[in-house]
């Protein structure tokens, strides 16, 4: 029997290293749509029982690296990490998109500099802090913007789009670096 | 002429640069209008319309004289004002509008025709005949007159788009703009404090007052320093704040790379948008000239800019020079100039009753100056006194008319501002733009010690407003004189006393406005032409307004002044545009096969954001035709294989989506069994075609709808109104998973045979009959099978997660190859389903009905659905109306196109006759001639009549016959395989 071989949506556009920034492709593992049918605090409270994470509230991430749940829009929360466990669709709609996302991360501290660039949301660290989400515009890609870390941030765009990605944030990264 | 001591410039760096080709020595810190000035040289350009010889006029971004070109070829840069340009060693400077040579300008002869060329000249003189004014009289007026010109070639250099926010934006780093932001900084808040000049300070720089027990430069360098190691605090120079938007935005244009040479990757310019919570504009005030005879002779500027030129850039602009103002801030420039030992020829102050002390120069009050002598350069005045007129002898003129407040800024919201009749100048409205407050001189307040303290009192304000809290700020002993003056705005006399240098507009053309009734202020400034181009009337607005209240009889106030709208300076297009090229232009959708098919050499073709293949040639094949027509053959015959991952693929789930399917599509969806596929037709609410696909049924509440690949984002949408506000009641989820599956079709005879070779489980037409989907497993991955045609042969659909897609294509070609397929592109996919008479966006392009395309049977009498109603308008279902029918050529050309225009056999081919029009063409290998589809009035009740297709654009005529629009296999024998 012949096998498929696997290909991230990155591949072979990341790492990129530019000054004080770094993109990297995340491997995020299953990506799963959840959203609710009728019964949201039901499909919350299996969220909690069964991955221990708490449903986020819009703008907010909950969870950590490997486990992690994001708001991702109306009615609609973006579950990264573990392969769904069954009992979720019972409360809700369960959609695998763990190929229809590019996920990279930006991390460094010329991160927001680059992210200023490119998003016009202020992403300064009083109003965007560690936990927090949205939905915006990068450049001229509807993206998912998460921040991870004190000068880290999770990217998401669709997965067609990575090339078109990868050329806005080094752009935005060599002019960044060039100001010195 | 270069003083000693003088000036801010670091006089240990030496920079060379160009200006007209001649070799030019500064130092850093010059400007490029310092540095000329410096050597001696105050021809800097020519003005607009009469060529007349120009120096420069003022130190600041308003200069509407010294306008020169930076740089050569592709990176040459016009209209940047000397004033502001920054030298460099590298730096290369070029004049304007000035042929053969700035020094001599033969163009001038324009100047010996001014009595003819006055205001209204052009509206006057070319109204006749009229077609000649864009042929023949704009072309030359436009030679004739302008300022730089663009290069022409491609921009290559990088500019940049960002945003930014804070708490508080301090617009201007002068006085007031230093202890606003260091008040607000030290409560806590984020600041941004931007200004325009390399160096902040604002007028400190070019002062020689005290603040404190400093010179007033040393004070604010030291504001500069200590604001600078704030954490909360970004000071932004080279900065211009360019406008005022709604809700807290400001645009500013930074000014990233003027001042040095290219550098990789550095952008020219950043244009910003800035949000902030509130703002302070402590923007200043520019000095206003006074009109009189040939007041535009080099050498002529404005008392404040001599102080400038020489408090800091250590640069006298004349050996003699004169000073005439109407105000004490005048006497300053003449104080200033005698204690460096610059020879100061007079002062005349136009009023009476004013006392110089302690002047070691010439005073002459109740005097005006009233004429210029000099044509490149300033040779000597003439003073009107009570007592006659008198020469004297000077080669720089120091003018003084007054401040204006810059209040531009408040104006951007449709503010207007107030005449204040004690300065004889117009200051903000209060509150004009939401969150900003006006302070200092911009606000009307001109004593620096009262702008110390309005920028405190204007900070503390700003920061009750935020909840914050601002400490006691200590606010140092400064200059605290009254600013007296009276008004003058222009000196009576003959010949030309010019307003608006920039556009050659003078008081006799203002008053030759309000003799030809153009009264109101916005009439007189587009019939003159005052306060266009890059200054915008900042040094002109004020007296050519007085002058017309003047005219016309009215006071200052009830004249008002034009609208004052952003940019507050000119803006390259390339800077707020930034990006937006090449690859930034728009985001690129690349399929999971997109290398594979470029490595084949397909050519590609773009479909809304996605790039699609067009066709994949092989060797010996010299067209893109041979290309196509192979390419059917695999379908037709064999095998053949194509990327559809581009079709919008939506999710959906909950208790109600067959409702939703029901509702939103003409057809029935809730009887589709689970495991079955439905070819769909979507309506807009006004009965139009939105949208076409299949929908297949995964699960009893689970289904997945396609979509058109250009209609997947509007099918979305359209999905969520109806969800969000038709029936928010439904228990239904929709999610898009376009990007989640690689799906690829295979169609042909030996589709099922290709297939085989891969899935888990083998296939037969009983266990995967026409329009069966579900689950598969296809080389070990999980996938979905969907057994649909686009192209009427066997065919499926399989789709894989996308990490598999690019490898699944390459087997699946390779094993349509080996069966004597292979893959096909967007060419022959359309030649195959217009055999078929299969429709895409070309045929429901937005003015078709179900009607239309023959597919009224599919609204179905037995529910409603989005436009349902609507559709059933007589109108939309005449008889007569255009009706899709196949098309077919039976004369000599053979040759049809799409586009074109369809007329009944003898009539002429105009408007008034046209029966209909084609839409979709292709050349078919199996029938062996072209075929089309298209709308004929009628439709197919004409079947067999030959009618003739003329298409106006490519200039083609041919005889086509009306035929059904299915070509091949109309019976559907061979989709059932």
């Amino acid at each position: 029997m012949v096998e498929l071989t696997a290909k991230t949506a990155c591949d072979g556009l990341l790492p990129l290293i530019i000054g004080d920034a770094e993109l990297v492709e995340v491997a995020a593992g299953a990506l799963t749509s959840l959203a609710p049918l009728g019964d949201a605090a039901g499909l919350g409270a299996a969220l909690e029982k069964v991955h221990g994470l708490r449903w986020p509230d819009p703008l907010r991430a909950t969870g950590k690296q490997g486990l992690r749940c994001i708001w991702f829009g109306r009615g609609e929360a973006l579950l990264m990490g573990p392969v769904p466990d069954p009992a979720l669709a019972d409360h809700g709609a369960v959609v695998d998109q763990s190929d229809a996302w590019a996920v990279v991360q930006l991390k460094g501290l010329a991160a927001v500099d680059v992210l200023a660039r490119l998003v016009p949301v202020d992403l300064r660290e009083a109003s965007f802090k560690r936990g927090h989400s949205l939905r915006t515009q990068l450049y001229h890609m509807s993206a998912s913007i998460t921040k991870t870390g004190a000068d880290s941030f999770m990217i998401l765009v669709f997965r067609s789009m990575a090339a078109t990605l990868v050329h806005d944030m080094k752009t935005a990264m060599e002019a960044v670096a060039a100001r010195g | 002429m270069r003083i000693a001591g003088k000036g801010l410039i670091d006089r240990s760096k030496a920079v060379t640069f160009r200006f007209d080709g001649r070799s030019y020595q500064g130092f850093q810190g010059d400007t490029v209008a310092s540095a000329l000035l410096a050597n001696g040289q105050k021809l800097m350009g020519r003005s607009f319309k009469y060529h007349r010889p120009r120096g420069v006029l003022t130190a600041g971004s308003e200069e509407p004289n010294a306008l020169v070109t930076v740089g050569r070829g592709a990176e040459a840069d016009p209209n940047v004002r000397a004033t502001v340009q920054e030298i460099y060693d590298g730096l290369e400077v070029r004049s304007q509008n000035a042929w053969p040579s700035l020094d001599f300008d033969v163009m001038a002869v324009n100047d010996l025709a001014a009595p003819f060329l006055g205001a209204g000249f052009y509206y006057k003189t070319f109204m006749w005949p009229a077609k000649f004014w864009e042929a023949v009289y704009e072309p030359i007026i436009r030679r004739a007159a302008g300022l730089g010109a663009l290069s022409g070639k491609h921009d290559q250099d990088r500019y940049e788009r960002a945003y930014a926010f804070c708490d508080l934006l301090v617009i201007g780093g002068g006085p007031t703009g230093l202890m606003a932001a260091l008040t607000a900084a030290r409560a806590g808040a984020d600041v941004i404090l931007a200004d325009e000049d390399a160096r902040m300070g604002g007028r400190l720089n070019a002062e020689t007052g005290v603040i404190g027990h400093q010179p007033g430069h040393a004070w604010a360098a030291d504001m500069v320093a200590e604001l600078s190691a704030m954490p909360n605090v970004r000071l932004m120079t080279r900065t211009t704040v360019t406008g005022a938007y709604d809700g807290g935005m400001y645009g500013a244009l930074e000014r990233v790379n003027h001042h040095g040479a290219r550098r990789a990757n550095l952008p020219l310019e950043t244009f910003w948008r800035i949000h902030a919570r509130r703002s302070i504009l402590a923007a200043g005030a520019l000095e206003r000239p006074v009109a009189f005879q040939n007041n535009d002779r080099p050498g002529v500027m404005t008392a404040g800019a001599v102080r400038a030129y020489l408090n800091r850039w250590g640069v006298s602009p004349g050996k003699h020079v004169t000073v005439f103002g109407n105000n004490d801030d005048a006497h300053r420039t003449a104080r200033d100039l005698a204690a460096a030992g610059v020879h100061v020829a007079a002062l005349i102050d136009s009023r009476a009753d004013v006392t110089v002390e302690g002047a070691d120069f010439p005073v002459h009050t109740g005097a005006q100056v009233c004429n210029a002598a000099g044509r490149k350069e300033l040779e000597a005045i003439t003073i009107r006194t009570a007592s006659g007129e008198q020469a004297i002898q000077t080669d720089c003129l120091a003018m003084s008319g007054g401040w204006n407040p810059t209040v531009h800024l408040t104006c951007h919201m449709n503010g207007r501002p107030r005449w204040d009749a004690g300065i004889q100048a117009f200051v903000p409205m209060p509150d004009a733009v939401p969150g900003m407050v006006a302070a200092g001189a911009c606000n009307g307040v001109f004593p620096t010690r009262a702008c110390l303290q309005a920028g405190v009192d204007a900070a503390a304000e700003a920061i009750a407003a935020l909840g914050m809290k601002a400490g006691a700020m200590d606010v140092p002993q400064a200059e605290d004189g009254a600013y007296a003056m009276e008004p003058l705005w222009a000196v009576p006399g003959k010949g030309r006393a010019w307003l608006d240098f920039q556009n050659d507009v003078s008081v006799k053309d203002v008053k030759q406005a309000a003799v030809e009734n153009f009264r109101s202020v916005e009439h007189m400034k587009r019939y003159t032409t005052q306060g266009m181009a890059t200054d915008q009337g900042k040094n002109s607005n004020v007296a050519a307004l007085a002058i017309l209240a003047d005219a016309t009889g009215r006071g200052i106030p009830e004249t008002g002044t034009t609208t004052f709208r952003p940019p507050y300076v000119p803006v390259a297009i390339a800077a707020m545009g930034a990006g937006a090229q090449g690859k930034g232009f728009a985001p690129q959708r690349f399929t999971t096969s997109h290398q594979a098919s470029t490595a084949m050499g397909a050519p590609m073709i773009e479909a809304g954001l996605w790039y699609r293949p067009s066709y994949f040639p092989r060797t010996g094949e010299s067209s893109w035709r041979q290309s196509c027509d192979r390419e059917v053959g695999h379908v037709r015959k064999t095998v053949g294989v194509c990327d559809v991952s581009t079709l919008g693929k939506i999710d959906i789930q909950g208790p109600d989506a067959a409702k939703l399917l029901d509702f939103v599509y003409t057809n029935m969806f809730s009887t589709l069994p689970v495991g079955r596929v439905r070819y769909g037709l979507m309506l807009r609410e006004d009965g139009h075609v939105m949208d076409d696909g299949t929908t297949a049924r995964l699960g009893e509440a689970h289904y997945v709808m396609t979509t058109t690949t250009a209609a997947a984002g509007q099918v979305m949408r359209h999905l969520e109104f109806v969800t969000q506000c038709l029936h928010p009641e439904w228990q239904v989820a929709f999610a898009s998973v376009t990007e989640q599956w690689a799906q690829f079709a295979v169609a042909g005879p030996k589709s099922r045979e290709l297939l085989n070779g891969l899935l888990g489980a083998e296939i037969d037409g009983e266990s995967w009959p026409f329009m069966a989907c579900g689950e598969v497993e296809v080389c070990g991955v999980q996938g979905r099978l969907f057994r649909i045609s686009f192209s009427g042969e066997h065919a499926y659909e399989v789709a894989v997660p996308a990490r598999f897609g690019a490898s699944l294509f390459d087997l699946l070609v390779s094993r349509a190859e080996a069966l004597g397929g292979g893959a096909y592109g967007m060419e022959a996919l359309n030649v195959l389903r217009i055999e078929k008479g299969f429709i895409t966006h070309s045929e429901i392009h937005g003015r078709t009905t179900a009607f239309d395309i023959g597919m009224g049977r599919m609204v179905s009498a037995r529910k409603d659905c989005i436009g349902k109603t609507l559709a059933a308008r007589p109108g939309l279902v005449e008889e007569t109306r255009e009706q899709l029918v196949g098309l077919k050529p039976v004369g000599a050309v053979r040759q049809i196109s799409a586009g074109a225009h369809l007329f009944d056999a003898g009539a002429e081919a105009v408007r008034e006759n046209d029966q209909g029009y084609i839409t979709s063409v292709g050349f078919s290998p199996d029938l062996g001639h072209m075929i089309g589809l298209g709308f004929v009035r009628g439709g197919m009740a004409r079947e067999g009549e030959v009618i003739r297709m003329v298409d106006h654009l490519r200039g083609l005529e041919a005889d086509v016959e009306i035929c059904h629009p299915v070509f091949l296999d109309r019976e559907g024998e061979r989709v059932r395989g």
